[in-house]
């Protein structure tokens, strides 16, 4: 008997918004979460914008506690408390509940900082909390901790696939019968000079500086690179009748995931997609459902020159010419280790609520665009099933299907 | 410096690294049964402590550290 997995739910604090509902809101009124960079430290910078966050950590998070917490990690406990409320806090055994958040990056932030201690006033001085401030498993250990899970604490990271990969793997660990409920999701918080110089210096970023709200704008003839985000997505997975036993509300069913690698090159994607085919294919096989059900995709569509089209061609091969397509990312900008999971919520809702969101900014699409975005303005859609993509420097595919409960 | 004025400066040290209520501060207090101070923050409050009252407090002295008295009473005593 297979095991069913459900979505019973969702938090997340993201440039548009410190909760799924302001988020959601603006997703669909398609504001942009990206600004001009005020810091001096960006004045010297290429790139001197980003979307950062809506709303402060620190607004709902205690000071002392705070300031043993990465950004990042701050991040990841506001939208594991939201996801959690909102789940109506499972009274589920500690030894049946499991957390996998993972980010990109990590601590870049303390790290950064830390060294900055190091250097002015020597060793002694270095922060206690550093290490695990900055150790890449701290948001899912003090997600875990808040919580009290005792069924494993994991942390993948596969760059901007995180936060799907997360997902993914929590519903492996429901239907492999090692916990009923798992929090799941990713976080990110670098926007800092040094992570920002070393993106620019790829040329993968956007300098459209002067046009903040106009520069994340995927598969727009004038797209010239991604634009950096900051959040954290974090959703209540759920094996179905422990949810349907207790009353929960389900939002949607997680169907299905796929996960492959690219075997091509460590930055750039594979030119037809193929890692990305073989994982939508993956992902539809342990869905057992038909492709023609899924009507709508949440795109990894970053706004780079070559992975945008890369995708358009993955899914015309994986899924044919039928879903609606959107990208987010025109107004959150790149959350990187967090995109996966907020577009996640971004999938769900759109399937719960039959509205697919806008992508924003597609003024002027590339002539290879053969697929149909709701471009510029949200669009109501009965949405049996949908895909979510998320794509990583390393070359990491995954994709998640969602159905409705 | 007068023995007060240590606690004193002790629990704007405690407040801002542990989040003590600096009214529940006194010299009779252990940090760690009493005001709840777990071992990487003391490490904080000692390295705050050098700082604010120009003392250097060896590891193997924190240890001994046991109460807000003693800290005071070392910190005086290197500053004799």
């Amino acid at each position: 008997m297979t095991v069913e997995v459900v979505v019973t739910g969702l938090g997340a604090t993201t440039p548009l918004g410190g909760d799924v509902a302001s988020t959601w809101e603006a997703l669909l009124a398609g504001r942009s979460g990206v600004h001009k960079l005020t810091y001096d430290w960006a004045e010297q910078l290429p790139v001197r914008i980003a979307a950062e966050l809506a709303q402060s950590p620190l607004e709902k998070i205690d000071r002392v506690k705070a300031r043993r917490l990465d950004r990042s990690e701050q991040l990841a406990l506001v939208a594991a408390r939201e996801a959690w409320a909102q789940a109506g806090e499972p009274g589920v055994p500690k030894d049946r509940l499991a957390v996998v958040v993972g980010s990109g990056i990590g601590g870049a932030q303390t790290l950064l900082a830390q060294d900055d201690i190091l250097e002015a006033s020597g060793p002694r001085r270095v922060s206690p909390h550093t290490v695990p401030m900055l150790m890449p498993n701290g948001p899912a250990a003090y997600v875990g901790l808040e919580l009290g899970a005792q069924a494993g604490v994991h942390a993948p990271t596969s760059a901007c696939a995180t936060g799907a990969e997360a997902i993914a793997w929590g519903l492996d660990i429901i239907r492999s019968g090692r916990a009923d409920v798992v929090v799941a999701g990713g976080t990110e918080a670098i926007i800092h000079p040094l992570p920002i110089a070393g993106f620019a210096s790829m040329r993968a970023m956007s300098t459209r500086n002067d046009e903040p709200e106009k520069a994340s704008r995927p598969w727009d003839k004038g797209r010239d690179g991604f634009v950096l985000g900051e959040g954290a997505g974090i959703v209540v997975l759920e094996r179905a009748d422990v949810a349907v036993a207790r009353g929960a509300h389900v939002f949607a069913r997680l169907a299905g995931a796929g996960m492959t690698s690219d075997g091509y090159d460590i930055v750039q994607p594979h030119p037809e997609g193929a890692g990305a085919v073989r994982a939508i294919a993956a992902a539809i096989r342990d869905a057992g459902i038909d492709k023609r059900d899924i009507m709508h995709v949440n795109a990894h569509a970053t706004s780079t020159p070559v992975g945008d089209m890369a995708e358009i061609k993955a899914l015309h091969a994986a899924l044919g010419e039928h879903p609606v397509l959107t990208s987010t990312k025109s107004m959150t900008g790149h959350l990187l280790g967090a995109a996966g999971a907020v577009e996640a919520i971004a999938t769900i809702l759109a399937l719960y609520h039959g509205t697919v969101p806008p992508t924003i900014n597609l003024d002027d699409p590339d002539d290879e665009l053969d697929l149909d975005v709701a471009a510029h303005k949200a669009r109501q859609l009965d949405i049996p099933a949908a895909l979510n993509n998320s794509f990583g420097f390393g070359g990491h595919n995954a994709a998640l299907i969602f159905t409705r409960a | 410096m007068e023995r007060t004025q240590v606690v004193e400066g002790l629990a704007e040290i405690l407040e801002e690294v542990a989040g003590v209520n600096p009214d529940d501060v006194a010299e009779g207090k252990s940090f760690t049964e009493d005001l709840d101070v777990d071992s990487l923050s003391m490490v904080e409050v000692v390295v705050a402590a050098e700082e604010k009252f120009d003392v250097k407090i060896p590891d193997d002295e924190v240890q001994n550290l046991k109460t807000v008295g003693d800290a005071v009473s070392y910190i005086l005593k290197s500053n004799a």
